[in-house]
């Protein structure tokens, strides 16, 4: 073997080209950072999912962080009654870029059997974007890993060049609402 | 059980109107004016010493507030207490002083039907917050709520 054969050899072993893009994304897709918080019945579904039987540990996202700051992916689970959707804004404005949500249930897309009621959103996409949403009252672990599997195939397709969190243009902080006298109000949005 | 205490709550009040209804759940009717001496004769004197519930209901013609006592050191129960508030001006007086347990319940009635309890140390909403308009579980209440405003502009 002269030394040329073996350099490439070595190169065909060690060097791997690919795409920013590709190793970024593989890399952030890889450990998705969950918010631990719950507000209604699905949480115990996603305990359960976290837990031994479902594992979230196979998709790196076990480390559920009790605080927004180290939190990649807002789940939100359950129910989101009008007096809470102000605090669940609030923590999705003080996750870091980029950040994701995962509406999990009947409730958290639509308002669920509580729609149009005095005292429920009618689905937490009215004041957060959603990207994913996971059906079922409440879904089972296997549709929330299914749901983990698509907001993976979602952030592997993201590129740097167009992605909105590092541009200083796009305003990417959503309004909190407050409570009004009549359910909820976005400040400085008039009042119809 | 209704039945006993009825008796002798009229032999101990023969001056009030006190009425016996015979129900798959007897009860017993008090006038609001006359609920506390009632309430604290059940408590001090025939030992119904826990308020399980505080309940209100929207009559057509009225409001009714439903208190459950139960006797804990007796083991006895249940005795069932009926009172009517007017539409117009619903007002019973407050059980706190006797139970303090009925603290929360009577703010929850205060809260979803609005009935005021005369008395009560802290009478302000619990579920709701503060400068909600309506109390949400009275018939006249629009089924479907209020719609969220500001949902059309994000959306």
């Amino acid at each position: 073997m002269t030394e040329e054969e073996y350099i490439d050899q070595q190169i065909k072993r060690n060097v791997v080209i690919t795409t920013i893009d590709k190793i970024y994304n593989w890399g952030r897709r890889s450990s998705v950072w969950p918010m631990s918080f719950g507000l209604a019945c699905c949480a115990f579904e996603m305990i359960c999912a976290a837990a031994a039987r479902f594992d979230l540990a196979r998709f790196g996202m076990e480390m559920m962080r009790p605080t927004p700051r180290q939190a990649d992916l807002m789940i939100v689970a359950g129910t989101v009654t009008k007096k809470m959707a102000p605090q669940v804004v609030r923590l999705y404005d003080q996750m870091p870029e980029p950040k994701y949500v995962l509406a999990m249930g009947a409730c958290a897309i639509s308002g669920g059997p509580f729609k149009d009621t005095y005292n429920v959103v009618n689905g937490i996409d009215t004041y957060l974007p959603v990207d994913v949403y996971v059906p079922g009252c409440p879904p089972r672990p296997e549709a929330l890993l299914e749901g983990f599997i698509k907001l993976h195939q979602m952030i592997e397709g993201q590129t740097i060049l167009t992605s909105p969190w590092y541009r200083k243009e796009v305003e990417r902080e959503m309004p909190v609402p407050v409570l009004g006298p009549q359910g909820l109000v976005i400040p400085g949005e008039g009042d119809e | 059980m209704s039945r006993e205490v009825y008796e002798r709550l009229v032999e101990e009040f023969p001056e009030t109107s006190l009425e016996y209804l015979e129900e798959k759940d007897p009860a017993i009717s008090v006038k609001a004016d006359d609920l506390f001496e009632v309430a604290r004769h059940l408590k001090e004197k025939q030992g119904y010493d826990y308020l399980s519930a505080v309940t209100g209901v929207d009559y057509p013609d009225r409001f009714e507030v439903v208190y459950h006592l139960y006797s804990m050191r007796e083991k006895k129960g249940v005795v069932v207490l009926k009172v009517h508030a007017s539409k117009e001006d619903p007002e019973v007086p407050s059980l706190v002083p006797l139970w303090p347990g009925a603290n929360f319940q009577e703010r929850e009635v205060y809260d979803l039907i609005g009935i005021r309890f005369a008395g009560h140390p802290d009478l302000k909403r619990v579920l709701l917050w503060e400068g909600y308009e309506g109390h949400p579980l009275r018939k006249d209440f629009p089924t479907e709520g209020y719609q969220t405003i500001g949902q059309e502009e994000l959306s």
